[in-house]
């Protein structure tokens, strides 16, 4: 009737995660009190977890994306503490069988759930707007993709609670999770997450994509698209490209699990390295998915907070493009070791090395809009400059590890682990946070606290350092990643300085919470609020309409005359809103209920696919279809705002704008 | 001004509807070509990985599998008059022909089930060899896409009964689902191939 379920699979005997289950249990509950408490249900289902608005999702993809850094990094301390105490004849505090979990857990939840949510949610809020859009080309497939993302960040917590994680490590390595040597639950439950976000993931890519191409405003020719939704239309390309590919890798892993057959075996005919090959065809693509719209946010802070055009709009184009198609000529360079022979090393060596130069020719451009530009240096800014030494140093080392021979002594080391922090924490990470700093006011209409967002910078900043520079000497000393326990004493005092930088960036996290709650503690007041809709005299078109914006983002949509629409406009003096003109109906999308409910039962078919419960996966499969058939039939999907709602929205902020303006 | 409105309104759902939903579709397409080519690579890799089981020689059938193909082709054709159809406007007819496709495809499984499931009965199922493996997850991924293809096409079937006019949400899911059929042609001729023939030469 259950499956493989039962009450033994339930850890009671794991003090921390009973622990954690109860403080799990204890928020959830006191979340789901004050909800009930101030009655909110109904708003909270109406107007954001049906809503099919951009805005709105992409708001929710980054609240998930924080509780996922959170769950990230409470993984990420445990394993720094237990190798700072388990040396020398110690165990430490957390058993293989537990340790190996949480690595597991940790970079699968860093890379699908922090990064590529937090990235999906910048796209939502800001690339309708940049574009000067009134939603993307799919609302629907939209709401659909974040539910699908959500559930599978649901069945990985599951994971915790109710059998065990994944203890292969994030990329789940054959012959290792093979039911040989993995039978439990744990790959099970990494394969469906995985799968389920990827379902999500594929659809935005080609939800984007699709919203890129077809739906600029008049005027917006490529080569006048805002830089950042440059980056978006790469890496969209990326994900339609890459992520079949995880698909597959996947499905075929899951294959040889469930009915026993033999791609990667050891037995039957079967090859490991091919599961590396193809899951690193879409792992290395990864990486540069989640970096490119850093580098786009990047970008677009430069020139605003520098007070100039970004330099080498073109160039930095070029150079987006380059590294999209270069990025998927590397991928063998995961495996030098395998011994594909040195032409193929070299060939694909070569190919990462010269990926460098694209990324270099970003990082002078970046340099030189702030040369001889007003740099101010607003918070936000803070994260750009750090970010331009950091992932330097980073790009740097990666070029290192390029080098066949230096691969071949460095692989599997921690100087790799040192390396893809390196670039990972200080190119996308940094990238996104400053990305929410300064597109912040935009969705709320109220802007982040500063001096919280620098000290948060400080301590991240200071505690990258501490936490990842001894990695690279361990890596040198040949320290391997993965380790539960050492006796080497020279790795010790080292290993102290790594878990002293990650208590420096746990302080840096909780200056960011901080930073929300004084923000928002702190919205009403005049220095905080933002009025006009454009808090950093910015230059790209979403800064053109008020903050938040109206849900059909602009009453008119707006026609480009030039790159950076905005800036254009307030030289010119052209009123991008053309308020007070005489307005249309606008045609908009209904909420929907069908992107819950598919995500709802793609939990219930996953969980339950897991447990090997085949009655209620097919009832949960049933369901999706049933949901889906429903959708397509169901005709009342949009309606027309009238003019008169839209001219008492515009004039409102037409008054605020002359406010502000008579304030100054 | 009310006259001036739904003209208005008319005239911005017109400009609304030059539809990204079939170029939407044509990019998911190129996402499940990679998941085929994807698989068609992982097959060329274990095309010889026989572990002492047998080869593609010995267990294929090639009548069966040219009777498949004939049908799986005819498919698409009559799929064809189906749109031709549609865009006169013809909403019975399309129906009728929307019919004669889903019993050919309906043929092309059951003749793919019994060809599977002779295999398996004969101790040749996937979980024999790497080769088995390789080409039962091939083959079984078009015959999953074609099972996803006849719900679809009853669906969209069962959603224009009593339409005498096809609306543009309707012409735009049966462009989309030809697309598909079509597509799902391409990709069987690719494993009429590269699958059954050139294990059989």
């Amino acid at each position: 009737m259950l499956g493989k379920l039962s009450w033994s699979d339930i850890p009671f005997d794991v003090p921390i995660l009973v622990g954690t289950f109860a403080g799990a249990a204890i928020a959830g509950l006191a979340v789901f009190g004050l909800i009930t408490y101030y009655g909110k249900w109904g708003y909270l289902w109406k107007e954001w977890l049906t809503s099919v608005d951009h805005k709105r999702l992409g708001v929710m993809y980054i609240v998930l994306a924080l509780v996922a850094l959170f769950r990230g990094f409470a993984d990420a301390i445990m394993m720094r503490s237990q190798l700072a105490l388990a040396y020398a004849g110690n165990p430490g505090y957390l058993p293989p069988h537990h340790y190996d979990q949480i690595f597991s857990a940790h970079g699968t939840i860093m890379i699908f759930f922090m990064a590529m949510a937090f990235m999906t949610g910048l796209m939502n809020v800001i690339v309708p707007l940049q574009i000067g859009a009134r939603d993307v080309a799919f609302p629907f497939l939209n709401s659909l993709s974040f539910w699908m993302t959500t559930v599978s960040f649901v069945l990985i917590n599951i994971s915790l609670f109710i059998g065990e994680f994944s203890q292969c490590g994030w990329l789940a390595y054959p012959p290792l999770s093979e039911t040989q040597f993995s039978p439990g639950v744990g790959v099970d439950y990494y394969i469906w997450a995985v799968q389920l976000s990827g379902v999500g993931t594929l659809l935005t890519g080609v939800n984007f994509f699709t919203t890129i191409v077809k739906m600029r405003a008049p005027g917006m020719t490529y080569m006048k698209m805002p830089v950042f939704t440059w980056t978006i239309f790469c890496t969209t390309v990326l994900i339609m490209v890459a992520f079949p590919i995880l698909t597959v890798a996947l499905g075929l892993l899951g294959l040889d699990r469930y009915l026993g057959m033999h791609f990667f075996t050891n037995d039957g005919g079967g090859n490991q390295m091919l599961y590396l090959s193809v899951i690193w065809a879409w792992g290395h693509p990864e990486v540069y998915i989640l970096v490119l719209p850093a580098f786009g946010a990047f970008s677009e802070i430069t020139q605003t907070f520098s007070r100039k055009p970004l330099f080498g709009y073109n160039t930095m184009v070029y150079a987006t493009c380059s590294i999209m198609v270069l990025s998927l000529v590397v991928w063998v360079h995961h495996f030098f070791t395998m011994g594909a022979g040195p032409n193929v090393n070299a060939f694909f060596g070569i190919m990462t090395m010269i990926i460098a130069i694209p990324t270099g020719v970003k990082i002078f451009n970046w340099l030189f809009t702030m040369y001889k530009g007003r740099v101010e240096f607003h918070a936000t800014m803070y994260w750009v400059i750090g970010f331009m030494i950091t992932f330097s140093i980073g790009g740097m080392t990666g070029v290192m590890l390029a080098i066949p021979a230096a691969d071949f002594v460095l692989h599997n080391s921690l100087f790799v682990i040192a390396h893809f922090h390196n670039v990972i924490i200080g190119g996308v990470y940094f990238g996104y946070v400053a990305a929410m700093n300064f597109w912040f006011p935009k969705a709320f209409g109220f802007k982040l606290n500063e001096a919280w967002g620098k000290r948060a910078f400080w301590f991240w900043f200071i505690g990258f350092y501490f936490a990842f520079m001894p990695l690279y000497v361990l890596g040198f000393m040949g320290m391997t990643r993965r380790m539960n326990h050492y006796d080497n004493p020279d790795w010790y005092p080292w290993m102290l300085v790594a878990v002293f930088g990650a208590v420096l960036i746990a302080c840096g996290i909780v200056c960011q919470l901080t930073q929300l709650y004084v923000s928002i503690r702190d919205r009403n007041l005049a220095e905080n609020r933002d009025l006009t809709g454009d808090p950093w005299n910015a230059r790209t078109l979403e800064w053109s309409t008020s903050s938040p914006p109206p849900f059909y983002n602009f009453a008119v949509v707006p026609t480009v005359h030039d790159l950076d629409a905005f800036a254009h406009d307030k030289e010119a003096g052209i009123d991008t809103r053309a308020a007070g003109s005489v307005y249309q109906p606008i045609h908009m999308p209904k909420n929907t209920s069908a992107g819950f409910f598919v995500g709802a039962f793609s939990l219930v078919l996953g969980f339950a696919a897991i447990w090997y419960i085949w009655w209620l996966a097919a009832l949960g499969l049933i369901g999706v279809i049933a949901t889906v058939i429903a959708r397509s039939s169901n005709n009342d999907v949009d309606y027309y705002v009238p003019v008169s709602e839209v001219a008492r929205i515009e004039n409102e902020h037409t008054r605020n704008l002359m406010a502000a303006q008579a304030a100054e | 001004m009310a006259h001036d409105m739904t003209a208005d309104a008319a005239h911005a759902h017109d400009e609304h509807h030059e539809s990204p939903v079939v170029f939407g579709f044509w990019l998911y397409l190129m996402t499940d070509c990679l998941i085929f080519g994807t698989l068609f690579a992982v097959f060329a890799v274990m095309r010889n990985q026989f572990a002492g089981g047998p080869t593609g020689k010995e267990i294929f059938e090639l009548s069966g599998v040219g009777i498949e193909t004939a049908i799986l082709l005819v498919s698409s054709i009559t799929y064809g008059f189906g749109m031709i159809s549609a865009h006169q406007n013809k909403v019975s007819t399309m129906r009728m022909w929307l019919a004669v496709t889903f019993l050919l495809g309906l043929g092309f499984l059951f003749m793919e089930i019994r060809e599977f499931s002779h295999m398996v009965a004969e101790g040749n199922g996937p979980d024999r060899s790497a080769f088995l493996s390789a080409f039962f997850t091939l083959v079984g991924t078009h015959g999953l896409h074609v099972t996803c293809g006849l719900l679809w096409m009853a669906v969209v079937m069962v959603q224009s009964m009593g339409k005498t006019v096809l609306s543009e949400r309707m012409m735009n899911k049966l462009t989309c689902l030809s697309l598909f059929w079509h597509f799902l042609d391409i990709v069987w001729i690719c494993v009429f191939t590269f699958v059954y023939l050139m294990s059989v030469i």
